[in-house]
C-alpha cells in the first residue's frame, strides 16, 4: 500500500467496534479524511456479539446496517480490517504509525458466493461465538459481515483444504500466498476506540468458572441467547445441552473488588436485567439476580421496574461467596448471606451467568506518549472513544466516540490553520 | 440534462448463470424493458466488469440497471456517480432463496425482477441536491451554563463560530454555583475546582465566540445552515443566523417543596444539594439559627425513581451526596456524615470516589427514607434499614434531600401545558420546541445514535437531553457540537443528515395539483414542512430527512423524489407479469422498509433459506412512504396479495423516521373500504412488524401467506388491470 494514503489531515481511528465507526463516520461525514483500522476481519466488534440491547430490546444490527449503509456511501473514510496497529509515534498533529495487515486469504474480488465454504470441511472455534460454537476454516464471519468478504483460516492453508479452497472459487479470489504486510502511514490526529474485553472469569476462583461447566459468563449468556448463535437461540446448558430453568446472574464479577477491577463496569447491571428477559421469553425458567447495588441509571430505572414487575425474576441483595457443584446433576450451590435481613443461603442453580467486568483492551498496548491513561487502563482526555475511555454502555459509547470525532478535527483544523499562517 | 441513454448489464457469475437462462433475460431487458443497451458479464463485480460499464457510460449511458447481487453488495463496485442505477436483485432475491426443483418458477421470478428494474430505472431522474442551501460557519448555542460554554468552545476551537445565548446576566449556569466538582480523572479522592472560571475566561478571549446575556430566543425560523434566530434581550432584539443550533437549556432541581414528607419547604435546616453547595463556597457550614452542624444526613433519590415525583434516576446525585459528605469532613472530621440509600450508583472509576469517602469515615446506610420530623433542635430521619428489616431513626442538624433534574425542555408540543416557556420558539408547524422523548427529556430515541433529533439542525446537549454529570455534559456537549457542525457542513452541500446522509434527492411538490389536506405538514415526523398563508405546504429542504412520509401521505399525489417516487415504485409494481387465473401462480407483492426487513430478506438468501418465488419484493425508504396508490394499483392488476414490511411500533418504535411503520398500519386499516368495493377479502393485504434479525421468520411468514392466499384462492382482478 502507498504511504501517500494519509497526510497530516487525515484521521486515524483504531478499532472499528460500534465506538470506532461512530467516530469514524462522524468526522468522515464532516468532510474529513479519516481511516478505520480494525484488527479483526470485520467491523462491528462486541457489539455484533450482542443479541439485543438494553433497555428497548432492540437489534444491533439495526444500526449496524444504517452504518454500513453510510460507510459505503462515504468516500472520505477508508476502511482497513485484519490490521493491527503496532506502533504509534509522534504527536498529536503528526503521528507516525506502523500497521501490520494480517492475510485474509481472500482478495477483493470475492463476492461472497460461498463456494469456497462449500469445498471445505475442517472447522474451527467460531471467534463470534467466543469459541462456543465452530465455523468451516473457509468462512463468513457473518451474515452482515464488513467487508462482505470471505477468510481463509491460516490453518488450512498449505493443506490440501486449502487447495479445494482456492480450486473451488470461481473468480479467483482465493490467495493462498498472501503475506503478512507492515504499512507506515501519517495522521494528524489518532482516535483509540480500542474498546473493552471482558474480564477473565477463571481468575475469580470462588466461582469456579473454566471448572463447572454450568458457570458461564455474560457475554456467552449473549451468544447462547442469539438465534444465529451456537445454540440457535436456546438457552441450553453447557454440561448437558438440557434447557436451563433456574438462571443465577452474579452482578460484580469481577468488578467493584480491590482483588480484580477497582472499577463498576456500568454495563452489567442492565446486561443482567435484560437477560432476565431473554430467560422469561424464551420458557417458563426463572431468574435470580444477586446484586450490590442495581445501577439503573436515568431512565433505565424504568426498565429495572418493569423486570421487578416480572414474577419469574427475584433479587437477592449480597455479594455471592463461593460456588459449589453437585456433581450428580451438574447443578450449583451459590453460597453468600443476603445482607437484607441477614440470612444464610445456599440456593440452587441449573446454569450461572456472571456479569462479568470490562477491562480496557488498550491494556498492554504500547500507547505514544501523549495518550494518558489511568491506572486502570482508560484513556483519559478526548482521545478515548467509547470503552477505551470508561466503562460504558453502546449509547454513551457513541456518544463518546461522537465527541472524540471533534477533537481530532480541532486538531486538524489548528494544524491547517498553522501551516496556512507559516 | 441529456438525453436518456439506458443500458442493462446482466451477471451470470455467482452461479446466476447455471440457475437463470440470461440469453432470455437479455431478451427481457431488450424487448420489455426496452433498454437501449443489454450486454451480459460472467464475473460483472470485477475490475473488467465495472470497467465495461464506465467505458458506456463515458460514451452517454445515463441509466445503468445492474442485473446481479443485492444493491447491499458490492455497492462500492457499482458506484457510478453522476449516473441512474437500479439494482436487480438475482442472487439474494432468486437464485439464493428458490427452492430446486423451481425452475420455471425462478425464472420467471427474474424475469420479472428484471421487469421491474427496467421500468424504475426509467422513471429515475439524478438527485441533484436541494436547492435551498447555504453555507453558514456559525452555531448558536442555547444556554450559557456548563454544557453550553463547552458547546460554544468546542465549535471555536474546530474554526467555526458561535453565539452564546443565555437568559441570566452571567454565563456558568449551574456550574459556577458550585463550590466544587466531582473529578473527572484520577486521582479519584478529593473535590477538586470547578474549571468554570477557566472555561468563562477562555470563552471569553476567544474571537470566534460571541455572547448575549439576559436574553431570550423570541423566535427562531430557517433550517440548518439557514436558522433565523431573533434574540430578545435588553438592547432590543436582533437576529442572529446560524446553520445549526445547539440546545443546552440545562436543568432545574426539583422543588423540595414538593417533598414535604421529607422536610422539604418545612423546615430551614432541610435543603437540597444547591443549598449545600452555597454553604461550601460561603464556607459557612451552620444551620439557619447559627449553630455549628456536628452531623449531616443525605437522603438520597429523594423525590426521585418514584412515580409520584420523577420516576427516573438523575444518575449525579450519589457522587454529589459523596463529594458534598467530604466538605464537611473536610471542614470538620468530627462532623458525622450518613448517606441513605437504596442503591449507590457510582459507576466507572467513581467507585474509587465511593472508596475515599469510606476511608474519610463518611457512613453509608442501606435505608429507605420514610420521614423528617423535628425533634429537639434538631431533625429525625425516619427509616426503614434494609439490612436489619426494621423501622429506625436517626438525629441530624441538617438534612440534605439529594432531588433530581428537571429539563428545561421549553413547551411538551405533543401535551402542552399552561406556563411552559418556550426555549426556541420555532416558528414550525409542528410547535414551539423539540419534541420530547420521555419524562420531559428531549433525547433520542435510538441507542446506535443518541444525537438522531427529531429537528434537523438542532442538537439537545446536556441535562436537557438525559440527566447527567458534568463530566458527561462535557462529553454530551462536545458530542452535539460535532452533529451541528456536520449537519450545517451538510446542509451547505444539498445533502440529507443521518440517517439518510449524504442523500442528494429531497422532495418535490406539484403545488397545482395540491388540495390543501395538509396532512404532509401534520405526518412529516420532523416538522420539514410548514404552511403559506394560504395552506399551502412550504418545504424546507434542508430539515427534510427524505423518508417521503410526505409522499405516502398525499392523496392526490404530487410529491415526489428525483429517485423514489410514486412512479418509481409505481412502475414496477405494474411490470410484473401477472398470470392468469388459472395457471395456480398466485402474485404478492412485498414492501419491505429498505433498512431491516430487506435485510432480512437479504441475509435469508446469504443463509441460503428458501421461501416461495410468487413473492415480488420492493424496497421502500420507510413504511410511512407507501402511497396506497401502489396497494389499489397492485389489486386492481391482479396481485392476490400484498404484504407490508416495517419496524416495530409502539413505545419501542424502531422506526428511524419515528412513525413510518405506525402510519402505514394506520393508512392501511383505511383500505378495507377499497377492498370491499372490489370485492376482495381484507386478507390481501397484510402488514407485518420485521426486525433485521428475522430471516428464517420472514421466509416462514412468507410461505404462510402464500399458503393462505391459495386457500383463499386466486384474485378476481387478473386480466383487468
Amino acid at each position: 500500500m502507498e504511504k501517500d494514503i494519509a497526510t497530516n489531515q487525515t484521521i486515524l481511528v483504531i478499532g472499528g467496534g460500534i465506538a470506532g465507526i461512530s467516530a469514524a463516520l462522524e468526522a468522515a461525514e464532516c468532510g474529513r479524511q479519516v481511516i478505520l483500522a480494525e484488527r479483526n476481519a470485520l467491523l462491528g466488534g462486541r457489539t455484533l456479539q450482542l443479541y439485543r440491547y438494553f433497555p428497548k430490546m432492540c437489534h444491533p444490527t439495526c444500526g449496524l446496517e444504517i452504518n454500513l449503509r453510510r460507510i459505503k456511501a462515504n468516500r472520505n473514510l477508508r476502511v482497513l480490517t485484519m490490521t493491527e496497529v503496532v506502533g504509534v509515534s509522534g504527536r498529536r498533529g503528526s503521528y507516525r504509525v506502523k500497521m501490520k495487515i494480517h492475510p485474509r486469504h481472500v482478495n477483493e474480488k470475492c463476492t461472497a458466493c460461498g463456494d469456497c465454504a462449500s469445498a471445505v470441511s475442517s472447522e474451527i472455534p467460531n471467534r463470534l461465538d467466543y469459541g462456543l460454537g465452530k465455523t468451516r476454516a473457509a468462512y463468513l464471519p457473518h451474515a452482515m459481515a464488513y467487508p462482505m468478504r470471505y477468510v481463509i483460516d491460516p490453518s488450512i492453508v498449505g493443506t490440501e483444504e486449502g487447495k479445494r479452497a482456492r480450486q473451488a472459487c470461481r473468480v479467483g479470489a482465493v490467495d493462498l500466498e498472501m503475506k503478512e504486510e507492515t504499512i507506515e502511514i501519517e495522521a494528524g490526529s489518532v482516535i483509540w476506540a480500542t474498546g473493552w474485553k471482558p474480564y477473565d472469569a477463571s481468575k475469580i476462583q470462588p466461582y469456579g468458572y473454566g471448572r463447572f461447566p454450568n458457570v458461564i459468563t455474560s457475554v456467552e449468556f449473549e451468544r447462547l441467547a442469539d438465534p444465529g448463535g451456537p445454540s440457535g437461540g436456546r438457552l441450553l446448558r453447557p454440561s448437558d445441552g438440557k434447557e436451563a430453568k433456574n438462571v443465577a446472574f452474579i452482578q460484580c464479577a469481577g468488578s467493584r473488588d480491590e482483588n480484580h477491577l477497582r472499577h463498576c463496569s456500568r454495563i452489567c447491571c442492565m446486561a443482567s436485567l435484560k437477560q432476565t428477559r431473554y430467560v422469561s421469553e424464551a420458557s417458563d425458567a426463572k431468574s435470580t439476580v444477586y446484586y450490590i447495588d442495581i445501577r439503573a441509571i436515568d431512565r433505565f430505572e424504568d426498565f429495572y421496574r418493569k423486570v421487578q414487575e416480572d414474577p419469574s425474576v427475584s433479587f437477592v441483595k449480597s455479594k455471592v461467596a463461593s460456588i459449589s457443584l453437585d456433581e450428580a446433576s451438574g447443578d450449583l450451590f451459590l453460597n453468600g448471606v443476603d445482607t437484607e435481613g441477614y440470612h444464610r443461603y445456599a440456593n440452587r442453580h441449573d446454569l450461572v451467568v456472571l456479569a462479568i467486568g470490562m477491562e480496557p483492551e488498550s491494556l498492554g498496548m504500547a500507547l505514544p506518549e501523549d495518550v494518558v491513561t489511568d491506572s486502570s487502563g482508560f484513556i483519559e482526555g478526548g482521545f478515548g472513544a467509547g470503552a477505551a475511555s470508561s466503562p460504558l454502555d453502546v449509547n454513551r459509547s457513541v456518544q463518546s466516540a461522537t465527541s472524540a470525532a471533534l477533537f481530532a478535527i480541532s486538531d486538524i483544523h489548528r494544524i491547517s490553520a498553522t501551516e496556512e499562517a507559516s | 440534462m441529456s438525453e436518456m441513454k439506458t443500458a442493462a448489464y446482466l451477471c451470470s457469475g455467482c452461479g446466476i448463470g447455471e440457475k437463470l437462462d440470461i440469453a432470455s433475460l437479455s431478451k427481457v431487458a431488450q424487448r420489455e424493458g426496452k433498454m437501449m443497451l443489454v450486454k451480459e458479464h460472467e464475473f460483472l463485480c470485477s475490475a473488467e466488469g465495472v470497467g465495461m460499464i464506465r467505458a458506456d457510460i463515458a460514451e452517454g449511458v445515463t441509466h445503468a440497471a445492474i442485473a446481479a447481487c443485492s444493491r447491499r453488495a458490492k455497492t462500492e463496485a457499482f458506484d457510478f456517480p453522476g449516473t441512474a442505477l437500479s439494482r436487480v436483485n438475482l442472487r439474494e432475491g432468486v437464485i439464493w432463496v428458490v427452492a430446486e426443483g423451481h425452475e420455471e418458477i425462478r425464472q420467471e421470478m427474474a424475469e420479472d425482477y428484471l421487469r421491474m428494474g427496467c421500468a424504475e430505472l426509467k422513471k429515475m431522474k439524478m438527485p441533484e441536491g436541494n436547492p435551498g442551501r447555504k453555507l453558514n460557519r456559525r452555531i448558536l448555542v442555547a444556554g450559557g451554563g456548563f454544557s453550553g460554554l463547552t458547546a460554544a468552545l468546542a465549535a471555536a476551537d474546530a474554526g467555526y463560530e458561535a453565539v452564546i445565548v443565555e437568559k441570566e446576566d452571567h454565563l456558568g449556569g449551574h456550574a459556577a454555583k458550585l463550590a466544587k466538582r466531582v473529578p473527572f480523572r484520577e486521582p479519584y479522592r478529593e473535590p477538586v475546582d470547578t474549571g468554570i472560571d477557566a472555561l468563562l475566561e477562555k470563552v471569553g478571549a476567544h474571537p470566534k465566540i460571541s455572547v448575549h446575556l439576559e436574553s431570550t430566543i423570541a423566535e427562531t425560523s430557517g433550517a440548518p445552515g439557514r436558522f433565523f434566530v431573533k434574540i430578545s434581550g435588553p438592547a432590543g432584539e436582533k437576529i442572529e443566523e446560524a446553520g445549526a443550533i445547539v440546545q443546552a437549556s440545562g436543568f432545574s432541581g426539583y422543588d423540595i417543596a414538593k417533598l414535604p414528607h421529607l422536610g422539604g419547604g418545612k423546615y430551614p435546616d432541610v435543603v437540597d444539594q444547591a443549598g449545600v453547595e452555597e454553604m461550601a463556597k460561603s464556607g459557612n457550614f451552620t444551620k439557619k439559627d447559627g449553630r455549628a452542624i456536628s452531623s449531616v444526613a443525605f437522603v438520597q433519590c429523594a423525590g426521585q425513581r418514584d412515580p409520584e415525583h420523577l420516576p427516573y434516576c438523575s444518575g449525579h446525585c450519589c457522587a454529589t451526596s459523596i463529594k458534598q459528605a467530604m466538605y464537611f469532613k473536610e471542614a470538620n472530621p468530627d462532623t458525622e456524615t450518613v448517606v441513605l440509600f437504596t442503591d449507590l450508583r457510582v459507576p466507572g472509576m467513581g467507585e474509587d470516589f465511593y472508596r475515599s469517602a469510606q476511608e474519610k469515615g463518611v457512613i453509608f446506610a442501606k435505608g429507605k427514607v420514610s420521614s423528617v420530623s423535628e425533634a429537639g433542635n434538631g431533625l429525625r430521619v425516619n427509616f426503614r434499614d434494609l439490612i436489619l428489616d426494621e423501622e429506625t431513626s436517626l438525629d441530624a442538624d441538617l438534612v440534605v434531600l439529594a432531588t433530581g433534574q428537571v429539563p428545561n425542555s421549553g413547551v411538551n408540543i405533543d401535551l402542552p401545558e399552561e406556563g411552559q416557556v418556550s426555549v426556541l420558539n420555532l416558528n414550525y408547524r409542528q410547535g414551539r420546541d423539540m419534541p420530547q422523548l420521555v419524562h420531559g427529556f428531549t433525547d433520542s430515541h435510538f441507542i446506535c445514535f443518541p444525537y438522531e433529533t427529531r429537528r434537523t439542525g438542532i442538537y439537545a446537549a446536556g441535562p436537557v437531553r438525559r440527566p447527567m454529570d458534568m463530566m458527561q455534559a462535557s462529553v454530551d456537549a462536545t458530542g452535539a457540537t460535532l452533529k451541528a457542525i456536520q449537519a450545517l457542513e451538510n446542509a451547505a452541500l444539498g445533502r440529507a443528515a443521518h440517517p439518510r446522509s449524504g442523500d442528494l434527492s429531497y422532495p418535490h411538490v406539484r403545488l397545482e395539483g395540491c388540495t390543501q389536506c395538509k396532512r404532509c405538514t401534520v405526518e412529516c415526523p420532523f416538522g420539514a414542512i410548514d404552511e403559506d398563508e394560504k395552506r399551502y405546504p412550504v418545504f424546507n429542504e434542508s430539515r427534510c430527512r427524505r423518508c417521503g412520509t410526505c409522499m405516502g401521505a398525499c392523496p392526490v399525489r404530487v410529491i415526489s423524489f428525483e429517485n423514489y417516487s410514486v412512479d418509481t415504485v409505481g412502475a414496477q409494481l405494474k411490470a410484473v407479469e401477472i398470470p392468469d387465473e388459472f395457471s395456480e401462480k398466485p402474485r404478492i407483492l412485498i414492501l419491505a422498509c429498505e433498512n431491516d426487513a430487506y435485510p432480512a430478506l437479504d441475509m435469508a438468501g446469504v443463509q441460503r433459506l428458501t421461501y416461495s418465488a410468487f413473492v415480488r419484493a420492493i424496497p421502500v425508504r420507510c413504511l410511512g412512504s407507501v402511497n396506497t396508490i401502489w396497494i389499489t394499483d397492485a389489486l386492481n392488476s391482479g396481485y392476490d396479495g400484498v404484504m407490508m414490511m416495517g419496524c416495530k411500533h409502539g413505545e419501542n418504535y424502531q422506526c428511524h423516521f419515528v412513525k413510518g411503520s405506525e402510519l402505514a398500519n394506520y393508512r392501511m386499516s383505511k383500505i378495507d373500504d377499497t377492498l370491499n368495493q372490489l370485492g376482495l377479502e381484507a386478507e390481501r393485504v397484510a402488514t407485518h412488524e420485521v426486525a433485521i434479525t428475522d430471516s428464517a421468520r420472514v421466509a416462514k411468514m412468507i410461505d404462510d401467506y402464500v399458503a393462505s392466499i391459495n386457500e383463499i384462492g386466486m384474485s378476481p382482478m387478473k386480466g383487468f388491470g
